[in-house]
């Protein structure tokens, strides 16, 4: 097991560098990058002298490894509109994301589970129809639709929930200011709730299905038919013996699915006017403030990283096989 | 001579009826299940839309229209023309800018497939076929950029790249090849211990020709449900990069920048706007998505079991 662990760790670090590489030279593909950073008027000798202070005159492999070598001591560059260190004002609205990838995770989970389970015990039912083709028309719906067309019903019309902004939780909980934390708390959810479904529904979707298929396919074993031909309640089979082992795809999806609630998260918090990091990228694409797209992506890839070696290690121990497979070799 | 005339026609006979077969099995599938003949009607009016576009399409999709802005559904202008659909905030016909707009997301989300299927099943047959470092260095890639939220990987490369049609079909392109090239690798893995392909190899056949016309043939099948989901998925990546501003130049009309474009009109409550772009990216994405489960069971009956 300890070798698997060390190959997973390698095989990160390898990525991590691969994520370098790629926004590194993202600022190289679209040509010189120095016009970057001058205004459109400027001379050609002020050209050549942002150049040279930038570094952009060296060779491609010394500016990488500068690059690099800045990261390591957490320096991600200057943001061009905001004046100030990129990964400052990143990690400023990364809170923010974290509350609406959570929240849209939870649902995405919560509800999943009874549902695919509900769908795979009633299979070939009126329940199953309708949460089968429900999960299918969710993964077909656009994020972002999804969430314009709630602002129009429960914002516009209804009248109902809160159509932009956002009440910080986290914050003042990192701060140690529990009581405004927990007084925030349920304006807080009161904020979330429709853009988390904007961004949660795809993979509600997804899950639904994964659930569902994933159980039948347990119920489907010998050992689910020997545990019922021995009289146990079907509670019991259900919950001891299949979904214990419907749960090994469940959990790789709950990593990966992070990652993607994250990509969801970037369209979503612009329909919402949700001050994150996704409508910070916006943006910063529209100004072509390339150092915070910069800074943004490598922190959201970077969490997308750990938590996918976390939930490989996890994995390890949730399914004895790997154990075994990993004793003998 | 005549004897191998003779034989070739009549594999070439056999052929056609088990073609003729197995495309009765489909058609049959197919109306049991219902939804995909919907499905199928569905993508065929869009295909039409895409093709025939600017004959069907009432206007111009760029002529504004300063008088009739922002017009209800159904309304007409003293000319008598109609907007079925309502028209935007510079006055352009909704119906019109939906009807080509049904070409981006058709031309995009078939034109990155080709590419990222065309990228991944090489990439796979080459990594399948050989194994050893070549293996590594392709699927070790392809973990790198799995890594990587795709639609993250996309925002940066477009924003430097700058947005375009070919620019955005090469994206979402890369972008599917992992999914094509680890299918294709482990397809490869298995058939190529296979008798067949011992005998190709005995025969003397180039690698190239073992690869790609003995091989390729044998595993292209479950590909076919793969990019269904496929194209689905890549519409709704390029809705949403056409929602951030970063898809096809403005002047081209996107199902997804006309939702961006909606956005400035919410709150006054003109949700033609934002209703009609949307269902027809569902309707289109939905109708991909069932012709995938559709070709699934078709293929391979026994999935129909669990799935």
């Amino acid at each position: 097991m300890g070798s698997y662990i060390l190959r997973r760790l390698l095989q990160s670090i390898v990525v991590v560098i691969g994520v370098t590489m790629v926004s590194f030279l993202a600022l190289q593909a679209g040509g010189d990058p120095t016009y970057l950073f001058v205004s459109e008027r400027a001379s050609l000798e002020e050209i050549e002298a942002t150049r040279r202070a930038l570094g952009f005159d060296r060779p491609l492999h010394e500016q990488y490894l500068s690059f690099v070598g800045d990261l390591v001591r957490g320096d991600f560059g200057q943001s061009l509109s905001y004046r100030q260190p990129a990964m400052e004002i990143v990690l400023e609205a990364l809170p923010a994301t974290i509350e609406l990838t959570l929240f849209a995770m939870a649902i995405a989970l919560l509800l999943a589970i009874p549902l695919g389970v509900l769908a795979a015990i009633h299979r070939g039912t009126a329940w199953d129809g309708s949460i089968t083709t429900m999960a299918m028309f969710g993964q077909s719906i656009p994020s972002f639709w999804l969430g314009i067309m709630m602002i129009l019903f429960f914002g516009l019309y209804l009248r109902w929930l809160p159509i932009s902004g956002q009440v910080p939780f986290l914050i003042p909980l990192m701060e140690g200011d529990f009581g405004t934390a927990l007084g925030n708390l349920p304006r807080t959810i009161l904020h979330l709730i429709l853009p988390g479904i904007a961004v949660g529904t795809y993979s509600l979707a997804r899950n639904t299905r994964l659930v569902r298929s994933s159980l039948l396919e347990v119920l489907e074993q010998d050992y689910v038919r020997t545990a019922r031909s021995k009289g146990l309640p079907e509670m019991r089979v259900l919950v001891h013996h299949a979904l214990r082992n419907a749960w090994l795809p469940v959990v790789t999806i709950v990593g990966l699915e992070f990652g993607f609630l994250l990509g969801g998260v970037v369209v979503v918090e612009t329909v919402f006017s949700y001050p994150g990091i996704g409508r910070l990228l916006f943006a910063a694409i529209n100004q072509r403030d390339i150092p915070l797209v910069q800074a943004g992506v490598i922190l959201l890839a970077g969490i997308f990283i750990l938590l996918n070696l976390l939930v490989d290690l996890i994995y390890v121990r949730l399914d004895p096989r790997m154990k075994l497979a990993e004793g003998r070799g | 001579m005549n004897d191998q005339l003779a034989q070739e026609i009549v594999t070439k006979d056999h052929r056609e009826t088990e073609f003729r077969r197995e495309l009765r099995r489909a058609v049959r599938v197919m109306i049991e299940a219902r939804w995909p003949v919907l499905a199928l009607v569905i993508l065929l009016a869009t295909a039409i839309a895409a093709a025939f576009g600017p004959a069907l399409a009432p206007f111009d999709p760029n002529r504004q229209n300063l008088i009739l802005r922002l017009a209800d559904p159904m309304s007409s202008g003293p000319d008598g023309s109609v907007f079925w659909l309502g028209s935007d905030v510079l006055g352009r016909d909704v119906l019109t800018r939906l009807l080509y707009g049904a070409r981006v997301s058709l031309l995009v989300g078939i034109a990155a497939i080709a590419v990222g299927g065309t990228i991944g099943i090489v990439a796979g047959l080459l990594s399948g076929y050989f194994g050893g470092w070549v293996d590594d260095v392709i699927m070790r890639l392809g973990d790198i950029q799995l890594a990587f939220p795709f639609i993250l990987l996309a925002i940066m490369f477009l924003v430097v790249l700058g947005s375009g049609i070919w620019n955005l079909i090469l994206v979402l392109g890369v972008g599917q090849w992992v999914t094509y090239a680890r299918i294709v690798r482990a397809d490869t893995l298995s058939l190529r211990e296979k008798e067949f392909v011992e005998a190709a190899r005995a025969l003397g056949d180039s690698t190239t020709s073992i690869i790609f016309r003995t091989i390729l043939p044998n595993i292209l099948a479950p590909l076919t449900v793969i990019a269904s989901f496929n194209v689905a998925s890549v519409i709704l990546s390029e809705a949403a990069l056409s929602f951030l501003g970063l898809g096809v130049p403005p002047s081209v009309p996107t199902w997804g920048s006309m939702l961006a474009e909606s956005r400035d009109t919410l709150v006054a409550n003109k949700w033609w706007l934002a209703v009609f772009p949307g269902v027809a990216i569902v309707l289109t994405v939905l109708s991909f998505n069932i012709l995938g489960d559709w070709l699934r069971d078709f293929l391979d009956p026994r999935l129909r079991e669990r799935t």
